[in-house]
């Protein structure tokens, strides 16, 4: 099987109550990039998809890893070889020519040129938190989307038995390749995905995979080519814009409370809640 | 501006987060109108006639099934199109988060998703939505013609019937897309509850990963008692002590109840981010250092194995 994840950096998620805002822009200064947890997600279930759980040492598919971004996101999509992807595509492009749409636009175009069976993607980013590139890429190819995946299950690698995460519970999607799937937290659980090539009984290490020092090594040599935008997306005209950004009154700080019947008698006659 | 509403169904039953569109669609101003899809639809049709819409509409077709997208879309775009609706609105429930896009990408439209506010400028509508996991608000535009909005349900309080009598008329459904011809919906595994649904719950008990393989044993008769829905952080969700669907944060569910108890939960950014509109925070955690504490009302530092059982013996004592 063929596969396609796409990836993006995103300032480091964990100290995301640091970010500061300028005239119409967020401002991440000070903060490290981090590959986005969704997409590391979506790699490690592409590598999990095209080998057998039990030798993870041959890749029995090809994953091809996609950035859109500046010269310096590349390591981004190195780290991603290092794991295991086989080659990796840089568009080049800065966020702030960006929006979901064009990058959905964007990736078609690179799905008919690098034809994979499955595009694998992140079902948020946790930047802009839109929740939106997969869905509007599956449409733009008229192709069967599973979202929110917290399992799946190759079927002959035909089909994907896909179980999403929903509010109220998990539906059960069969999808017939090529379709595009994004992909929740609980994928990378030690039985979020069963490939074909491994056994029902394997059971992987929960998370995503590290790269070993030899790995990294290789992946400086592995393929890493570069494409325009434009090339991709003729029309690069967004469809949303920003004007303001504003970050949100601080929560303050309450009162620490001794004991369980001091709390109850605050809630009831304080704030009242009871 | 001609608005509508995405209502939604899950097994044949109207979802209140349809009711959080429907404030939307208020907030505008515009006329509105209100799409019901799917087996059930023309009951739920029934159920919004008393909320102002010009019209509601329903494709009662046991086709359109299982809230799948590809199913939805082709018969949302063709309404709008039709009726020359230029908003679409639905909830950001994972329904409306999966089957929204598609639509927009349908019809050519920009999509602004997961909306805590709108406002109607000069004719065009403005946008408020939280990024960064609710770190910073961001003021935007669509720049289409048109416009397809999911919107927070703890941001838009759920609408009230209005009176009066919307005429409800039947729409057909419209061809299916290729790509249904290669989804097969298997089965929807309805977690089985008593509780009220997270979004709409007055009252949520939240539990963490300390809670270990007790996590049901200590919080069930606690929320019972408040008649509350019952939550998880990631941690408690991630080890199984409970399941995906009750997790509360930044890509789980986003809540803003009346109280909020945060119980053996230490307060991740990406928690913070699903729970920090609650009127009023109860943080029970051993650790006095845990960064719930900076956002709880109320604060105590206790076993929580000691002090929950505690709580149920007062709660009670006070009733």
């Amino acid at each position: 099987m063929k596969i396609l994840v796409p990836l993006k950096r995103v300032s480091d998620p964990d100290n995301a109550n640091k970010i500061k805002v300028g005239p119409g822009k967020v401002e991440t200064t000070g903060l490290e990039w981090k590959p986005n947890p969704f997409d590391e997600y979506a790699v490690e279930t592409a590598l999990r998809l095209t080998e057998n759980g039990t030798n993870t040492k041959a890749r029995l598919g090809e994953v091809t890893v996609v950035t859109f971004g500046p010269k310096e996101t590349e390591t981004t999509l190195r780290a991603a070889l290092a794991t295991g992807a086989d080659k990796a595509i840089r568009v080049d492009a800065t966020d702030d020519t960006l929006d979901g749409d064009l990058v959905a636009r964007a990736l078609k175009a690179l799905v008919e040129r690098e034809k994979p069976d499955l595009v694998l993607l992140g079902k948020q980013q946790v930047d802009g938190d839109a929740n939106q590139t997969a869905q509007l890429l599956a449409e733009y190819l008229g192709w069967p989307q599973a979202t929110f995946a917290g399992q799946i299950t190759s079927e002959a690698d035909k089909a994907l038995l896909v179980a999403r995460e929903v509010d109220g519970g998990s539906i059960k999607l069969r999808v017939t390749l090529p379709a595009v799937v994004s992909v929740d937290l609980r994928i990378v659980n030690p039985i979020g995905v069963t490939s074909m090539h491994t056994p029902a009984t394997h059971k992987y290490s929960d998370g995503v995979r590290f790269a070993a020092l030899m790995a990294i090594m290789a992946a400086k040599k592995k393929p890493l080519t570069e494409v325009k935008l434009a090339d991709l997306a003729p029309d690069t005209a967004l469809k949303i814009k920003y004007t303001h950004f504003d970050l949100p009154p601080a929560r303050k700080a309450g009162v620490k409370i001794k004991t369980v019947a001091e709390l109850v008698q605050k809630l009831k006659t304080e704030a009242k809640v009871l | 501006m001609n608005t509508l509403v995405i209502a939604e169904l899950s097994e044949g039953k109207l979802r209140k987060s349809t009711h959080s569109a429907i404030t939307f669609a208020r907030q505008t101003g515009a006329p509105f109108s209100i799409l019901a899809l799917g087996p059930g639809a023309k009951a739920a049709a029934g159920e919004l006639a008393s909320f102002g819409a010009a019209k509601v509409l329903a494709a009662d077709d046991a086709a359109i099934k299982g809230q799948v997208a590809e199913l939805h879309a082709p018969t949302i775009a063709a309404v709008a199109k039709s009726g020359g609706f230029d908003v679409l609105v639905a909830c950001a429930s994972s329904f409306g988060k999966d089957v929204m896009p598609r639509v927009a990408a349908k019809l050519g439209a920009g999509y602004a998703a997961d909306i805590s506010g709108v406002k109607a400028e000069g004719g065009k509508l403005v946008y408020r939505r939280p990024v960064y996991a609710g770190n910073a608000y961001g003021t935007c535009e669509l720049l289409t013609s048109t416009q397809v909005i999911t919107v927070r349900q703890s941001e838009f309080t759920a609408a009230e019937p209005s009176g009066g009598a919307s005429p409800v008329e039947a729409v057909a459904t419209a061809p299916a897309d290729p790509a249904a011809a290669r989804v097969e919906f298997v089965g929807l595994e309805a977690a089985k509850s008593e509780r009220p649904d997270l979004g709409e719950a007055r009252v949520i008990v939240s539990g963490g990963r300390a809670l270990k393989e007790k996590f049901a044993e200590v919080l069930d008769p606690l929320a019972t008692l408040l008649g509350a829905a019952v939550g998880a952080s990631r941690a408690a969700c991630d080890a199984g002590y409970a399941p995906p669907e009750l997790q509360v944060g930044q890509t789980g569910r986003v809540v803003a109840p009346q109280l909020y108890f945060a119980i053996g939960i230490s307060g991740a950014i990406q928690h913070l981010a699903g729970m920090k509109g609650s009127k009023t925070i109860v943080a029970i955690n051993k650790d006095a250092d845990a960064p719930i504490f900076q956002v709880a009302d109320y604060g105590l530092v206790a076993d929580l194995f000691v002090a929950v059982p505690e709580l149920i013996t007062e709660l009670k004592k006070a009733q």
